[in-house]
């Protein structure tokens, strides 16, 4: 049986027909065709597919999409316009810290959540705000050094 | 030209990362098509079992399912790298808990894994082996009776359940130790790791109306998996089209292919487009891991610190399937003497059938096992020998033109240089206090590695505007070869990197490339790239000639895509030239360049070599590690706190690219050294099946500091002097650590991974 919910992402009310156990990971992505969020794990640990939920940093694979209610998602979809990237995404890519790309989605929710709160994280707020966040390819420094670097730009 | 203009030695962002940032890369589990159904697999719940037969008819009953495979459908012969042994689907018996046995096409997920489910297999279960000793053991069960009739490319000398063997010998090693005054005896232990590449493996296969197929793959080679796929399905290889997705991190997880030709089946017998995407629970129970290793090792020296023999045998756990047994095991002996000038060496080796996952390639190949006991030995050796253990590294140390164990010559080296930069750099360090309660040590290990192997072509088109389009075979795994080729492409016509496309890789248009594996792209696909941009070079200059009336040794290249007359102004553009060859004369100017690997290879004169399973190898490469760790004695708990890598990349293309991968092989390998292993029951079921119980490092449990130090010493069989530095980072890292333990604590685990209670009970046994 499924069930129609409406699910505000990235600023629009989209209409959602899925079973009462889709997961808000299902629905962004099989329903409502938003593949910048990455199935990782499916369980909660690995971080890649991080949403925002009123700006809180949350797992989709762990959110049942009939549960969001009136909150508003946030996929990485919405946090570049048509006028380009964001900061956050627009620091990961110019310090490298880039590589095979799969989790950088989930990196760049939580930092976008980080920078909402305090725009200028230290490298222990950095560190803490992205520990549920797993990357296989970089070691995590270059990461770090962006998030470091768009602090120090950020007045 | 000006250097600052130059696309070699920059670190601009990935060709790719602005797509990757703003979520719309397209990976595998990415593309939906219209009609497309979804696949899952059913797996063995029983090690080792024979297969009496398949009940369909509750599978084939439940509404919206279209296809279903088993391995009664398999003919043909079985496929497998050196030896012949495997199906996509289990044929006549299963070998591991988690095999494929059938798999499953229908209109959604929930409906494929609910038919998959209703698959009744019959099984009487046999006897499972599920270690090395037992595989080994007389009378033990056999895996394979039919082992002696598979198709095999090399003879391995393989029985009973041993899949390969081989060994490598120099020099006098009985005679050797009897000279020596310092002789270290020991076993090591490794474990199985999981690649963990964070996208788990998938494809999408579709099928026109003619019945040819088309596989969209995260992969490391277009053109293995077309050759597989193809051999599997019984096809011709012109029926059969392979397309690389941008993919999520590979390690040699994605290199040799299995799950494809299970997609292909299905859409070819549904006639619809089929998506296999595994969870990540499959994808841990049936694609690969590491080798688990037992090493036996003994190293020998005069009491000045001059090493002069080694003797090892290494075993190693390779699994149900051969898979890439044979090489692992074989590259493993090469590096068992490590980085190091030993006169009498000898390593033997098997592999053996177990009935767990098979095992296969995986960042390091063989070398991660081999240089955690051998550098591991070297500190050991230092301690009876009273020698500070770098000293004893920098004096036995590879230097150039020295030789590398099986004789081949090694013309450029900067191992003393690496271990020196490392040691450095760690004295210079602003002192960082231990954290409470811990001790503090302070390790190195030194490595060396190849880069090399096999076959690559590029191919450059110019293009009507004088734009440059670039074409290999080179899948980019994660690693950044998509803009380290277009780099060197651009350097040799003078060109900023924006002016040269790189085509996505597929197997009806790109170049042969053998695989993204071996640390090869940069210096295998890079030498192809840079001669082809060579030769369109050229011929561009004989056009300019022609427009230019004059002798081409009076041309030169100018920046920004210009051929001008040396001294004066004068100049035609790339367009110039484009629109010359396309219209007028010449026709379209395109180049391309092939060739595989033919640098010095093995030298019978100084090595008796058995059963070496490759022909070819490639360029050495050495580094050196240097790691700060805290030891908690209460609780055994390990934390590095800082390193320094220091790898010889030849030249660096893109340094930021080079720093990247030394720094995340740098923390896979700390995984595998602390926290990483799969683990299996008395049953044989994997009991790791998730991220939860299978721990690799977050980024609080990474050192915040890893120092990747780039040398350059140019490489000179490559036109650009590039080497690969994708594995080495990996390897020096568990050695190093285990180095850096006893320094803190005079205890000396030698397993794998170093758990607090591993290092608790070397603790102990030191007492």
């Amino acid at each position: 049986m499924k069930l129609h919910t409406v699910l505000r992402v990235n600023g629009e009310d989209r209409d959602l027909l899925a079973p009462a156990s889709a997961t808000l990971l299902e629905a962004l992505r099989d329903a409502l065709g938003f593949t910048g969020t990455k199935r990782g794990c499916n369980h909660g640990v690995c971080g890649a597919c991080t949403v925002l939920l009123d700006g809180r940093p949350a797992r989709a694979c762990l959110t049942l999409a009939v549960d969001v209610g009136s909150r508003a998602v946030t996929t990485v979809e919405g946090v570049s316009d048509e006028r380009g990237l964001s900061a956050v995404q627009r620091a990961l890519v110019e310090a490298n810290a880039i590589q095979c790309g799969f989790c950088t989605p989930g990196f760049v929710m939580a930092l976008t959540a980080l920078f909402a709160a305090r725009p200028r994280p230290s490298r222990d707020e950095i560190r803490e705000a992205l520990a549920g966040n797993l990357c296989r390819c970089s070691g995590y420094v270059k990461i770090v050094a962006a998030a470091e670097r768009l602090a120090g730009e950020t007045k | 030209m000006n250097d600052s203009n130059r696309a070699i030695g920059a670190s601009p962002p990935r060709l790719e990362a602005a797509d990757k940032a703003s979520g719309r890369a397209q990976y595998a589990d990415d593309l939906y098509r219209p009609g497309m159904l979804h696949a899952a697999i059913l797996t063995s719940p029983h090690a080792h079992a024979r297969i009496l037969g398949y009940r369909l008819e509750a599978a084939r009953a439940i509404p919206g399912v279209k296809a279903i495979v088993t391995g009664a459908d398999l003919q043909g012969p079985r496929s497998g790298g050196i030896i012949k042994d495997e199906g996509m689907v289990a044929r006549g018996k299963v070998r591991y808990v988690g095999e494929p046995v059938a798999a499953v096409a229908a209109v959604d997920a929930a409906t494929a894994h609910r038919a998959a489910a209703a698959i009744e297999v019959d099984y009487a279960p046999l006897p499972a082996v599920l270690s090395i000793d037992e595989a080994l053991a007389p009378g033990a069960p056999l895996l394979h009776e039919e082992l002696g009739a598979y198709v095999k490319t090399v003879d391995g000398g393989g029985r009973g359940n041993i899949v390969f063997e081989t060994s490598i010998v120099e020099g006098d090693v009985e005679r050797a130790f009897a000279e020596c005054d310092a002789v270290v005896e020991g076993s090591f232990e490794t474990q199985a790791q999981h690649h963990l590449y964070l996208e788990p493996n998938g494809c999408l296969a579709e099928v026109d109306a003619a019945g040819r197929i088309t596989l969209h793959a995260t992969c490391q080679s277009v053109h293995h998996i077309q050759q597989r796929v193809a051999e599997e399905l019984g096809e011709p290889m012109a029926r059969v089209r392979v397309i690389a997705t941008r993919v999520g991190g590979a390690f040699g997880g994605k290199h040799a292919s299995n799950i494809h030709s299970i997609a292909a089946w299905l859409a070819r017998a549904a006639r619809r487009p089929v998506k296999l995407v595994l969870s990540r629970l499959q994808d841990f129970e049936i694609q690969r891991s590491r080798h688990p290793a037992r090493i036996w090792m003994r190293t020998g020296a005069r009491s000045d610190g001059t090493l002069l023999a080694r003797d090892v045998r290494i075993l190693l756990d390779g699994g149900a399937y051969a898979d890439e047994s044979p090489p692992v095991l074989a590259f493993a002996l090469l590096m068992s003497r490590g980085p190091y000038r030993i006169p009498n060496v000898r390593a033997q080796g098997q592999a053996v059938y177990t009935n767990k996952l098979r095992a296969g390639s995986f960042r390091g190949f063989g070398n991660p096992q081999a240089s955690f006991a051998g550098e591991s030995q070297i500190d050991e050796l230092a301690a009876k020998l009273g020698m500070d253990p770098v000293a004893l590294r920098l004096k036995n140390a590879l230097r150039p033109n020295d030789h590398a164990f099986g004789g081949q010559p090694v013309p450029s080296c900067v191992l003393r240089e690496c271990l020196e930069r490392v040691r450095e750099a760690q004295r210079a360090a602003p002192p960082l206090p231990p954290l409470p309660g811990t001790r503090r040590g302070v390790g190195y290990s030194a490595m060396s590695h190849v880069s090399g192997l096999m076959g690559t072509a590029a191919t450059v088109h110019l293009r009507t505007d004088g734009s440059i389009a670039l074409a290999t075979g080179c899948v980019d795994i994660g690693q950044g070869s998509d803009t380290v080729l277009v780099q060197i492409c651009a350097d040799a016509l003078g060109l900023p990197i924006e002016r040269v496309s790189s085509a996505q890789q597929d197997s009806d248009l790109s170049p042969y490339n053998w695989k993204t594996a071996g640390s090869r792209s940069t210096y295998m696909t890079g030498r192809a790239v840079a001669a082809a941009s060579v030769e369109l070079r050229e011929r561009m200059f004989e056009h300019a000639g022609e427009l230019l009336e004059c002798a081409v040794a009076d041309l030169e290249l100018r920046p920004g895509g210009a051929i001008g007359v040396k001294g004066v102004p004068k100049a035609v553009t790339f367009k110039d030239i484009a629109l010359r060859s396309l219209f007028q004369a010449g026709g379209p100017l395109v180049a391309t360049n092939s060739f595989v690997f033919d640098g010095p290879r093995f030298d019978p004169k100084r090595a008796t070599i058995h059963r070496l399973a490759f022909a070819n190898l490639g360029v050495y490469t050495f580094g050196a590690h240097c790691v700060e760790v805290d030891v908690d004695e209460g609780t055994g708990a390990v934390r590095v706190r800082r390193a320094w890598c220091a790898h010889d990349v030849g030249r660096a293309i893109n340094p930021g690219s080079c720093e990247g991968q030394i720094q995340g092989g740098f923390v896979q390998g700390m995984g595998y050294a602390l926290t990483e292993a799969m683990q299996w029951n008395e049953e044989g079921w994997l009991t790791t099946t998730t991220l939860a119980d299978y721990k690799v490092p977050g980024l609080l449990d990474a050192p915040a500091e890893i120092h990747a130090i780039v040398l350059e010493d140019p490489e000179p069989m490559h036109p650009v002097g590039a080497k690969g530095v994708g594995e080495p980072s990996l390897v020096g890292a568990a050695p190093a650590i285990a180095n850096a333990i006893w320094n803190a604590t005079g205890a000396r685990p030698r397993r794998l991974p170093m758990t607090p209670e591993r290092v608790l009970d070397a603790l102990e046994e030191k007492r």
